[in-house]
């Protein structure tokens, strides 16, 4: 069946990554990298992406699974590659939505394609696959936390001054110096930890607090919805450029808070169903640890004075009080409800919730929720947009333009 | 002065108010996707109005916003526009509903203000109406007119046109009246606007009808009316409304209109759209390709020289009816290709009166119909011989290309595609109702864009940058094209898109695929679509190898009936029975409905009558009174939905000193049913269980339904709730679960997140369920874990009883027993039906789908269907459990799935199993499923087939699937 990467396979292998998150993988790249693996974070977009993901996956699975795997098909026939050179990584989440078939949509479709031969290397943290070459060291996913840690804070600062900015670019270069910067703290094994991680931090938002910025006041908008879509610009049309075009502060929710609802599902599962899960208690324990490093990353961005502040998860969890359960856990579940009533608090009254067409979960937490989060919170103005291969620019955009206008309208009135 | 322009889909508005804010001018047209010119037009029109005045200007509506975009126009959201206008002219509105070309609206104003606007599905809209009243051959104004007599309203899809589409045609075909038929389709964009927009808003008080469809359809208005009890009114200016409001929002700036149309004549949006190379290169390549497709030709005859035997084959297409009259030598005498005017009959009537007259030489000696209108034909004109119209192409495919090994038939509606092994049928591929890239589809938009279907093809043999369109649905590609018009695209480089976009979604969406080299060596392709080079061309490109394509592609069905009546005339000689020329002049017909008396499910029958008695009733659900002498009285020893559905409505319950209690039957319940219904009546409660869904089941739940992408058992939901409030159950049960029973027959026991959850928007979504009106326990536990689940239960239970642990303990055990009796059950009847299915030699069907699919408004009584065409039924959890654990290519980690994996498993082995996989609309979790089953099956050569099913109750289409399966089968078995 599937080839597994083994250890001879680290020494020349490329291994492609997806693209998720630009502003978070650019970093995570780098952890990867810098444990001896050559990794190509994946760029390549244009039409052919598409046509290739239609090609080789189901049309009626969801548009990230066509986004992505199109996007390695495309890497693999037209990137110059040695196809017997070459190995990619998918994350596995195991859950209860279709997502988590990814994988093994991904080796049917290099089965269709003739290129069995390619590995494909599953990140997950349950041991669901092994690979013998490529192996998650607590060092890596001590780094990897990290990295979203900065990436998570890289993306909030910048995406509040970047539309304020007198000098436009300086917010962006900061991003890219900071990304620089990390990746050769991880190459020198430092930086990920304790008293470093903490000044690392503290020197972002310094830095970032210290661009001169325009007094003005914009339209702001989160975005919200399934991950893929939220963060991928390939994925949601350039969403958050646009409505940074149009004259928006964008607000995008952690990485990171989606990692440790992930994490604290185990603990509601055993609660609800029984103990079949690793110890709840373990769990426990470790988000505890985790959430100091949030809390350290809060606490450099409060020194700043500067910033609209995220609430730290747990605090997020408390807003689906007597909304959504925490039981729904497949796809983003109750945080991606929990994420529109913090956006809603926090002064991002107007939302736009992305999803690909057909998302099951979203039936749930996204489009069955906004009545009730509009009910509770009359000032928010939310826009639920799909997304497909043919859902068109012109479609979506009207409907966030209605948003925008009304949003507008709000904005003058207050 | 103020000027607003609102460019549509389809129209252009434009409205000039005076310094008082009154209407000065009213301009509305089409604007055939020419946006700057149109507009300059109309703008050259106001000019001398605005002579001398302060003009300011400002544009709407979703064509536009290109335009204002590159040319720095002042845009406004129309939605938005709309509110301006109101809030200025009808400042006592509460409610705003506006149909465009392709959106529709819902405004509220009263306290909450809130727009809605439709999804990425335009069903329901003015382009929607459009097409319907094109496939009743009128136009709008008559679809209304028509409306005024209608005495009866059918049930039509509303969610999308290409639903509504196929839910339309058979009523066409069946002859059931214009009139009622144009009602039913207003009706239908009133459930959708109220349904699908509404979303559980009452829509009260002072209603205003805006936009084109509600201006001038005033049954529309009146349906509208009805439905929501109330009297909406339709302003004066209700087409301008948008307009007017973008007039009021533009700026008080001055612009000079002169330079305005200077710069819409100057407007260039360049190429902003991703292109393919052109069809071909120059005309050198169009000449060479056509005189190699001049080759493959029909043989053909004179009628004037000939005369003798001859063989008639009728193929009643969607829209069209096709004949072919053969010699016995197979040549073609006479043929006819015509639109049917949705009224084969007349049409064909027609056709045979004239050549009878014509050539009176020529004998008729036996005829075959088949397409839609097969039986309609046949019956009407005594026609010895009827066939599923997939057979009818693959015999005409066969002789002229005898090692055939793919032959793909794109119709008007239709795309069936066969491969061959070894002279057999070997897979079938058939369109899903709603990826229609089919003739009507091309159709439909070259009308649109003003073009005639073959000026469409022409243009788009010579486009220098066909847009590349991809290959969605018609709704979809209706936002495609717009965009691609927004990206300067020219009207052939649209044609050449869409002529590409129909072999892309024929091969990559229904034959699903990857690599077109592996479709075979010789390629047949026919169908009326075909004759268009551009999509023939593309096709070729796509595929990279040249086909064979005969110049009567679009007769084929026609001629494989005509072969096969020759052929069974040369096999069992028998009386001719086809109508004469002296039985053709007393010819009569007319169609009366009614409905049937025979059981509670009261069928609205169509019933055709033809002169000296002969009828076809269609629209019956079983052959009770309609054929007795097919009708099986005891279905459930046949048929294992039936079996499932009697044993649930048998489960009795009695007066508990606890209470009433709800639940829903559907979803998991379908299976769960048991478990709970025990539990709770072990504790002392008397279980109110809703009745079956039916299509009020979904009416009385639809306005609260908060997707409407959703599958449709989930949709139903809604209305199951609401029965149980309206049954005034002090309780309602429907618990979440991540997890459903554990079989261990795969890597995990998932439930899908529209099962696990639903629960929750229920809760959020019907007010009820929140206002203390009801108790709604709706707590998160799974059956999974026999051990655990005693004490999950007390702890959701004692939150809203009293209720001690050891009777919990007691209840979940009686549960568990009754569940497992349940599924032994089934198992056992399967057995059984299997037993009875071989004594017949009736072939069994494995109709494998998740157990609400049990659910007689879910499957649209598809197992019934199965029993008509003589098969018998089992259900994939009466056999998963005989074969055992396999690991699987795919995540196997649901227990329905894992179900339906190994009843595959179990099928092949069995040479007189076969399967038949039942789709939910919108379960994306089947895009997985469906592949992997595929997989399996064909690892023996088994047929896949796969039928989608949502709220339409297309049945002609599922049984062409049935009976082409059957078809299929029947051949190999006679080849061997």
């Amino acid at each position: 069946m599937s080839t597994p990467f083994t250890k001879d396979m680290k020494k020349d292998y490329t291994i492609l990554i997806p693209n998720m998150s630009p502003i978070h993988f650019n970093i995570v790249k780098e952890v990867i990298s810098n444990h001896g693996y050559n990794v190509v974070l994946l760029d390549n977009q244009g039409p052919n992406v598409i046509r290739e993901g239609l090609r080789y996956v189901h049309n009626d699975i969801c548009y990230p699974a066509q986004l992505v795997i199109g996007q390695f098909i495309d890497a693999i026939k037209h990137g110059g590659y040695d196809t017997d050179k070459v190995a990619l990584v998918i994350t596995q989440t195991g859950g209860g939505c279709r997502a988590s078939n990814y994988i093994f949509l991904l080796r049917k479709a290099l089965e269709k394609c003739n290129l069995p031969q390619i590995p494909v290397i599953s990140l997950n943290l349950k041991r669901m696959e092994k690979n013998p070459g490529f192996k998650i060291t607590p060092f890596m996913l001590l780094q990897t936390y990290s990295a979203f840690i900065y990436g998570d804070l890289l993306m909030a600062l910048s995406n509040q001054i970047r539309p304020y900015e007198v000098h436009k670019g300086k917010a962006d270069a900061l991003v890219i110096k900071w990304t620089a910067y990390l990746s050769d703290c991880f190459t020198h094994n430092r930086g990920y930890i304790g008293w470093a991680m903490k000044r690392n931090l503290n020197r972002i938002c310094a830095e970032f607090a210290a661009i001169e910025m325009r007094e003005e006041e914009r339209i702001k908008v989160g975005i919200v919805g399934e991950i893929y879509m939220k963060y991928s610009p390939l994925g949601n049309n350039h969403l958050q450029e646009y409505l940074e075009e149009q004259g928006c502060e964008v607000m995008v929710p952690s990485m990171m808070g989606f990692l440790y609802y992930g994490a604290d599902n185990a603990i509601t599962d055993r609660k609800y169903y029984g103990g079949r899960f690793i110890s709840a208690k373990v769990t426990q324990f470790l988000l505890r640890q985790l959430y100091k490093v949030e809390k350290m990353s809060r606490q450099a961005m409060m020194k700043s004075g500067k910033f609209t502040i995220p609430i730290p998860y747990t605090e997020m969890k408390k807003l689906d009080e007597g909304l959504l359960d925490y039981g729904v856990k497949m796809g983003e579940g109750w945080l991606l409800t929990a994420e529109m009533l913090d956006l809603v608090h926090s002064g991002y009254h107007n939302i736009v919730c992305t999803q690909p067409f057909g998302c099951l979960p979203n039936h749930i937490c996204a489009k069955g929720m906004i009545r009730a989060v509009t009910e509770r919170s009359k000032d928010a103005n939310i826009v639920p947009i799909d997304y497909d291969p043919s859902a068109t620019g012109v479609n979506q955009e009207n409907r966030i333009k209605l948003m925008l206008a009304i949003a507008r309208e709000k904005l003058e009135n207050a | 002065m103020k000027i607003g322009l609102d460019v549509g889909s389809t129209t252009m508005k434009c409205v000039v108010l005076d310094d008082t804010l009154q209407v000065l001018h009213t301009d509305y047209r089409r604007h055939y996707s020419q946006i700057a010119e149109t507009a300059c037009t109309m703008l050259a029109d106001i000019k001398d109005l605005c002579a001398g005045h302060l003009t300011s200007f400002a544009l709407s509506g979703s064509a536009g916003m290109g335009l204002a975009q590159n040319l720095h126009f002042p845009f406004v959201q129309e939605v938005y526009a709309t509110r301006i206008a109101i809030m200025k002219f009808l400042p006592h509105t509460d409610v705003v509903i506006e149909l465009g070309g392709e959106d529709a609206k819902i405004l509220f104003f009263s306290q909450n203000m809130e727009v809605r606007m439709n999804g990425t599905c335009a069903g329901g809209t003015g382009s929607f109406i459009d097409q319907m009243a094109s496939l009743l051959h009128v136009d709008q104004m008559d679809l209304n007119e028509l409306a005024k007599q209608a005495k009866q309203i059918y049930s039509i899809a509303s969610r999308c046109g290409v639903f509504a589409k196929s839910d339309i045609q058979p009523l066409v075909n069946q002859g059931a009246e214009k009139s009622d038929i144009s009602l039913s389709v207003l009706q239908s964009v009133v459930n959708q606007s109220i349904g699908g927009l509404a979303q559980g808003r009452p829509i009260k008080g002072q209603v205003v009808y805006l936009g084109g469809p509600l201006t001038f359809l005033s049954e529309l208005r009146k349906a509208f009316d009805k439905t929501l009890g109330l009297e909406g009114i339709c302003p004066e200016n209700s087409l301008y409304y948008v307009a007017m409001g973008t007039a009021l929002s533009a700026e008080e700036q001055v612009i000079e209109l002169d330079e305005l149309i200077y710069n819409l004549e100057h407007y260039d949006t360049g190429k902003a759209f991703t292109s393919i190379p052109p069809l071909f290169k120059d005309l050198g390549a169009y000449e060479t390709f056509k005189n190699r497709h001049a080759k493959a030709t029909l043989h053909k005859i004179e009628p004037k020289n000939y005369s003798g035997p001859a063989f008639l084959g009728v193929d009643a297409g969607s829209t069209t009816i096709k004949a072919c009259i053969i010699d016995p030598d197979g040549r073609l005498l006479f043929s006819r290709y015509d639109a049917n005017n949705g009224n084969p009959v007349q049409a064909i009537k027609e056709f045979l009166g004239s050549f009878y007259t014509t050539h009176p030489q020529i004998t008729i000696e036996k005829a075959c119909s088949t397409g839609y209108g097969e039986h309609l034909i046949q019956n009407a004109f005594a026609f010895e011989y009827s066939l599923v119209e997939t057979m009818a192409h693959y015999k005409s495919a066969k002789t002229f290309q005898k090692n055939v090994d793919f032959i793909i038939d794109i119709g008007g509606q239709d795309i069936k595609c066969f491969k061959i092994k070894d002279g057999t049928i070997d897979d079938i591929f058939l369109n899903e109702a709603c990826s229609s890239g089919c003739g009507s589809f091309l159709q439909t938009f070259s009308n649109a864009l003003g073009y005639t279907p073959q000026e469409a093809a022409e243009l788009a043999i010579k486009a220098k940058n066909p847009v590349d369109l991809g290959s969605r649905c018609t709704v979809f590609m209706n936002s495609s094209v717009k965009q691609a018009q927004k990206d300067g695209a020219s009207v052939s480089d649209i044609f050449a898109g869409l002529a590409i976009s129909v072999v892309k979604n024929a091969l990559y969406k229904v034959i699903r695929s990857t690599d077109p080299a592996m479709l075979g060596k010789h390629i047949v392709v026919q169908g009326g679509t075909f004759l268009n080079d551009a999509v023939l061309r593309s096709f070729e490109l796509e595929l990279g190898s040249e086909v064979i394509r005969i110049d009567e592609a679009g007769l084929m069905g026609a001629y494989g009936c005509a072969l096969h009546a020759r052929d069974q005339h040369m096999k069992v000689p028998q009386q001719s029975t086809t109508l004469s020329l002296a039985q053709l002049e007393q010819f009569t017909h007319r169609t009366k409905t009614t409905h049937c008396k025979g059981c509670t499910n009261n069928c609205l029958l169509t019933i055709n009558i033809f002169d000296d008695g002969r009828k076809l009733v269609s629209g019956n659900k079983c052959d009770r009174i309609v054929s007795p002498e097919t009708f099986i009285s005891n279905p459930e020893q046949l048929n294992m939905y039936v079996f499932k559905q009697q044993y649930l409505s048998q489960l009795k319950s009695r007066k508990g000193e606890r209470g009433k209690i709800g639940l829903p039957l559907q979803l998991n319940f379908y299976e769960q049913l048991p478990f709970w219904h025990s539990f709770f009546t072990h504790l002392g409660f008397e279980v109110v269980v809703s009745t079956p869904s039916t299509r009020e089941t979904y009416l009385k739940g639809q306005s609260t339904i908060s997707s409407d992408t959703i599958c449709y058992p989930a949709k139903l939901m809604h209305g199951h709730i609401k029965e149980l409030l309206e049954k005034q159950v002090p309780a309602i049960f429907y618990p979440c679960s991540s997890y459903n029973i554990n079989e261990e027959k795969g890597d995990n026991h998932f439930n899908c997140p529209v099962v696990a959850y639903y629960p929750e928007v229920l809760r959020h979504n019907i007010s009820e369920l929140q206002d203390g009106s009801v108790t709604f326990i709706s707590d998160y536990l799974s059956l999974a874990d026999r051990s655990f689940l005693p004490k999950r239960m007390h702890q959701v239970l004692s939150q809203y009883y009293p209720v001690k642990k050891q009777e919990i303990k007691a209840a979940v055990k009686a549960g568990y027993a009754s569940l497992d009796a349940y599924q032994k059950a089934i198992r056992d009847q399967g057995k059984i039906i299997m037993e009875q299915a071989r004594k017949r030699n009736w072939p069994i069907m494995v109709l494998a789908g998740r157990p609400y699919h049990a659910d007689a408004e879910v499957n649209h009584g598809i197992d019934g269907l199965l029993l008509q065409c003589s098969c018998a039924v089992i259900s994939e959890d009466a056999i998963a459990h005989l074969v055992e654990k396999q690991p699987r290519k795919v995540l196997n980690q649901w227990t329905y799935h894992a179900r339906m994996y190994d009843a595959a498993r179990y099928v092949t082995r069995q040479e007189d199993m076969q399967l038949i996989q039942l789709v939910s609309f919108g379960c994306g979790l089947d895009a997985v499923t469906s592949d992997e089953i595929r997989d399996i099956l064909r690892e023996t050569n088994k047929i896949y087939t796969q039928i989608k099913i949502d709220e339409i109750a297309n049945l002609g289409a599922v049984k062409i699937r049935i009976r082409s399966l059957l078809a299929a089968l029947q051949e190999t078995k006679e080849e061997q």
